[in-house]
């Protein structure tokens, strides 16, 4: 604690400069929950339009923009920066690094992905959101009235700017950083999948940002690319948003399945079962997720070559999600298994996630997705996917890494309620849509007539989300609760395997005082067993170099929102304002010279010091 | 006792989803996939039945192992200290559990490719004297031209059953998917270029149809409806619809077709002659609903001609409440009855 006493800076002021990835971690973190809740409320409304047939709660027009913004903000402005929260603020530590290893692009990331996410919101209190679905397929997105499809364009690629930028510095932070001995065979699930996602990034979001300049290039600029009368074709788009689509689908649940790897193992009281295993397959899963975005397409009418080649490929895929279900199944077996609210999420999670799998293997079928497409079976699937696996895995992973970011406990009680009704309010949302699927429901319709046979499923599904709903604000008062006065965290309360367990909770500024040596997989649970105290160091105890904290990304990025949300009104002087508000802060970067600081050795406590 | 009882509970959750079900069935006959009616939904629905068996074995196989895990490999209390075996891993379950699913997926596979061709097939060259309809979708109708015969009609598919239809689809505005459950899957309406499909109705019968690609507000009502019938009744009715144009029966009919002449007919075609910017409405009196979604009332034509908005938001149809009085859109609607070609 003392760390931070000798550098007494205003809170705020601090939050807005730092370049510390806990402190990065928890922005993330915060930033990821309050967008959740808004996407959360919106599929509520979403479901309550829904509940009768012919209802009228919010109207058509306000359907389509609650379930453009719903997709949106849960894929990238939820699932994202939760999933960027939990790496950047376990990552360093599992590995045994100090930071990350470009501190000060991990606050520029953050600042542009939230720039980008106020910016897609703004929609709503200007003129309406974007409406065209949160795949903004041409023409539909392209002669979208009103401005809502140009927050929706504009939003994403600043925010997608700042996605970028994280997946390279992670990329970079595993390769270089990682502590003596911690070879990339010896890292935790969490680290490697965490590894395999960044690189997806690296690939897949550059087509997401190709998409969105030609959108906006239409939208803004007048270019036909997408409008077929000027010779266009609007099929070019829906290739590039799915080579980014279909690998963001393991950009998410990627990290998610580490995250089960590292919490099922910790209550097992077991070491991962095949570990290269379940590396070699989160890594072909990474692979392969590429070659397969067309199964998005099969009705696009890309002819029957092309179908099948990516049907088979689509198939493949179940292979390694396979090796990875068995190999968790048989972590537990002959384990110790007990459940705390993390662990319930992570055993709730396989099922759930397995349901999402075989649905998976149906649709890969292009002559059954030719009926599955775009219904409500498809809407069924990819909510058992994301919510069964990626929203199962933030919850196991917010209950498990809670002591170690807070250094509070969260409730159990609690914590088993909100699971109890968020798991069963899930099933009752998203299993009765496989059968209004089959039975003829189209997906993203904002009503459906009576007489259809289509309205007792439907009510089932709005009854679940109210469940899901409560479940969650029993979710929120949980965390009131222990921000208030919850239960102090001893370091190591899981009995956890990884580095992240064996410093103090929270992690000082520094995270190790010296850099430990790492002896093997599970390198804490090892030192334990050998009845260590503490990690054997792998250096000598000496000052420590710290990053210097900078406004400049803040600035950056709001260079970026004045910018953007200028072009979107065609106010160009202040559009080029804004740029040249972003061109000054890269200059100023570029001259200043950052020497950083040094805690000195003298002045860090003794609970991270040497072995006594 | 109380934590346990609720632990087990979500396995009765699938449990309450299928008896919900049950009681509805599987669905409305008219609608489903899952009584398939057609050729191609048929093996549609053949495969979706193969991928789902082959699926719960994976299912049962799962659900076994993990039941037995949660029962028997659990933590008993604080005081169960003891540290399990740290066991690596084992070769040859890995294998079993890779190879395994590999041969379930080329069982899968291997009909999963012959059914996606079988789908294509005859659509780059369609055989002598089958019927083709070219569908062209708008925001939010239907427009259905049969090129061979000289027939253009809208909303109201009419196809002959026992043969395979060959459709070419295109889109004049956004994106839209043709999606007839019950007789074949879907295929998406592109700006760009056209796409082709067959469907073959096994049955005479009226089967709904579904816009299945967001194309904007009024996406969720862009139904349409297709009619199947036997060769000779579909001959018959290709006929009379080649033949027929406007006609007015009574004075008030005759009074609304000036209306028509006047105020419809830059959008709207009967027979030959009009617009096609809207539907075609040759067969008005014929369809069982207006728009695709409205009972066939007078009252419900009238509000629609009035104000079609407040029926399909966002729709391209002006509203007519402020240039028509009632006995004019009480004319306009007997003439629109009028045009029948069906008795």
């Amino acid at each position: 604690m003392s760390a931070h006493a000798y550098k007494k800076k205003n809170p705020i002021w601090d939050w807005l400069t730092t370049v510390d990835h806990k402190k990065i971690g928890i922005l993330y973190l915060a930033s990821g929950a309050f967008f959740f809740l808004i996407g959360g409320l919106e599929a509520i409304l979403l479901r309550v339009q829904l509940l009768y047939p012919e209802f009228n709660f919010v109207g058509a027009e306000t359907f389509n923009q609650l379930l453009t913004m719903h997709g949106t903000t849960m894929i990238f402005l939820a699932a994202m920066p939760l999933i960027f929260g939990f790496m950047n603020a376990i990552i360093p530590l599992q590995i045994g690094a100090r930071d990350v290893a470009f501190p000060f692009l991990n606050s520029l990331g953050f600042w542009l992905f939230s720039a980008g996410g106020i910016l897609l919101n703004l929609g709503w209190f200007m003129g309406g959101a974007a409406d065209a679905g949160w795949t903004g397929y041409a023409p539909l997105s392209t002669t979208s009235p009103g401005n809502g499809v140009d927050f929706y364009v504009l939003g994403l690629q600043v925010s997608g700017i700042g996605t970028l930028i994280g997946g390279i510095n992670f990329l970079v932070t595993i390769i270089n950083m990682r502590a003596p001995g911690m070879t990339f065979m010896r890292m935790p699930l969490f680290t490697w999948s965490s590894f395999i996602t960044s690189g997806l990034i690296l690939f897949a979001f550059p087509a997401l940002t190709i998409g969105l300049a030609l959108l906006m290039f239409d939208r803004l600029f007048g270019t036909q690319f997408f409008a077929a009368e000027a010779g266009g074709n609007p099929i070019i788009y829906e290739h590039l948003f799915w080579i980014f689509g279909h690998p963001e689908v393991y950009i998410l649940v990627l990290p998610a399945f580490g995250m089960f790897s590292e919490i099922i193992a910790t209550f097992a009281r077991k070491r991962l079962f095949g570990y290269s295993a379940m590396v070699f397959a989160t890594a072909l899963i990474g692979f392969l997720g590429f070659m397969v975005w067309v199964h998005h397409m099969f009705t696009v009418g890309l002819g029957p070559i092309a179908n099948s080649i990516f049907a088979v490929a689509t198939m493949l895929i179940a292979v390694p999600t396979g090796v990875k279900i068995f190999n968790w199944l048989f972590t537990m077996w002959g384990g110790k298994v007990s459940f705390p609210t993390a662990n319930l999420f992570a055993v709730g999670f396989i099922p759930s996630f397995v349901l999402g799998g075989m649905t998976g293997v149906m649709l890969s079928v292009p002559p059954a997705d030719y009926q599955y497409h775009d219904s409500y079976f498809v809407v069924a699937h990819f909510h058992y996917v994301i919510v069964g696996g990626v929203v199962f895995g933030l919850f196991a992973g917010m209950y498990y890494w809670w002591p170690k970011i807070f250094g509070t406990m969260l409730n159990e009680v609690l914590g088993k309620l909100h699971f109890w009704l968020f798991f069963i309010g899930f099933h009752l949302t998203f299993f009765p849509m496989h059968f209004l699927g089959l039975m003829g429901m189209p997906r993203r319709v904002y009503t459906y007539l009576s007489g259809q046979s289509l309205d007792e499923a439907n009510f089932a599904a709005t009854i679940g989300a109210f469940l899901m709903g409560l479940a969650t604000i029993i979710m929120v008062w949980n965390i009131i609760q222990t921000a208030v006065k919850g239960k102090k965290a001893g370091n190591d309360p899981w009995d956890g395997r990884t580095l992240e367990w064996a410093i103090s909770s929270p992690a000082p500024e520094y995270n190790f005082a010296q850099t430990p040596l790492v002896r093997g997989l599970d390198a804490w649970w090892l030192e334990k067993r050998a009845s260590n105290k503490a990690m054997v160091p792998a250096e000598p105890l000496d000052d420590i170099h710290m990053p210097d904290a900078s406004i400049l990304p803040f600035l950056l990025s709001l260079g970026f929102f004045i910018a953007s949300l200028a072009a979107i009104f065609a106010n160009w002087t202040i559009a080029i304002g804004g740029l040249g508000v972003v061109a000054l802060a890269m200059i100023l970067r570029s001259v200043i010279d950052y020497h950083g600081y040094h805690i000195h050795k003298e002045d860090l406590p003794d609970e991270g010091g040497e072995d006594k | 006792m109380q934590m346990k009882r609720w632990r087990n509970a979500w396995r009765f959750l699938p449990l309450l989803s299928v008896i919900a079900l049950t009681l509805t069935g599987c669905g409305n006959e008219q609608l489903t996939t899952l009584l398939p009616k057609g050729e191609g939904s048929e093996m549609q629905f053949n495969l979706m039945m193969l991928s789902l068996y082959i699926m719960i074995g994976v299912f049962v196989v799962v659900a076994l192992i993990y039941t037995i895990v949660l029962i028997r490999f659990r933590r008993r209390g604080e005081s169960d200290n003891e540290i399990p075996e740290q066991t690596e891993g084992n070769v040859v379950l890995e294998i079993l559990w890779t190879v395994v699913p590999i041969i379930l997926l080329l069982i899968l596979a291997v009909p999963t490719v012959m059914a996606t061709f079988a789908l294509d097939e005859g659509t780059e060259k369609v055989p002598e004297g089958a019927t083709v309809v070219k569908v062209t979708a708008h925001q939010y109708w239907w427009e259905f031209e049969y090129p061979d015969l000289g027939v253009k009609t809208s909303q109201d598919l009419y196809i002959p059953t026992g043969e395979r239809v060959y459709f070419e689809l295109t889109s004049k505005d956004v994106l839209h998917s043709f999606w007839v459950p019950t007789l074949g899957g879907k295929m998406d309406t592109n700006t760009a270029t056209v796409n082709k499909m067959w469907l073959n109705a096994q049955e005479p019968g009226t089967y709904y149809g579904k816009c299945a690609e967001l194309c904007g507000p009024s996406h969720a009502l862009m139904d349409f409806k297709v009619i199947a019938q036997e060769k000779e009744e579909f001959d018959a009715w290709a006929k009379s619809m080649k033949e027929a144009g406007s006609k007015a029966a009574t004075d008030q009919a005759a009074q609304g077709e000036e209306i028509f002449a006047n105020s419809c007919i830059g959008c709207h075609a009967v027979g030959a002659d009009g617009g096609n910017t809207g539907p075609n409405l040759t067969n008005f009196g014929d369809r069982e609903k207006v728009a695709g979604i409205l009972d066939h009332t007078d009252e419900n034509i009238k509000a629609w001609i009035s104000n079609p908005s407040d029926y399909k938001p966002g729709n391209n149809m002006p509203a007519f409440q402020d240039q028509l009085n009632d006995e004019e859109l009480n004319a306009l609607v007997a003439y629109l009855n009028g045009l029948k070609v069906e008795e």
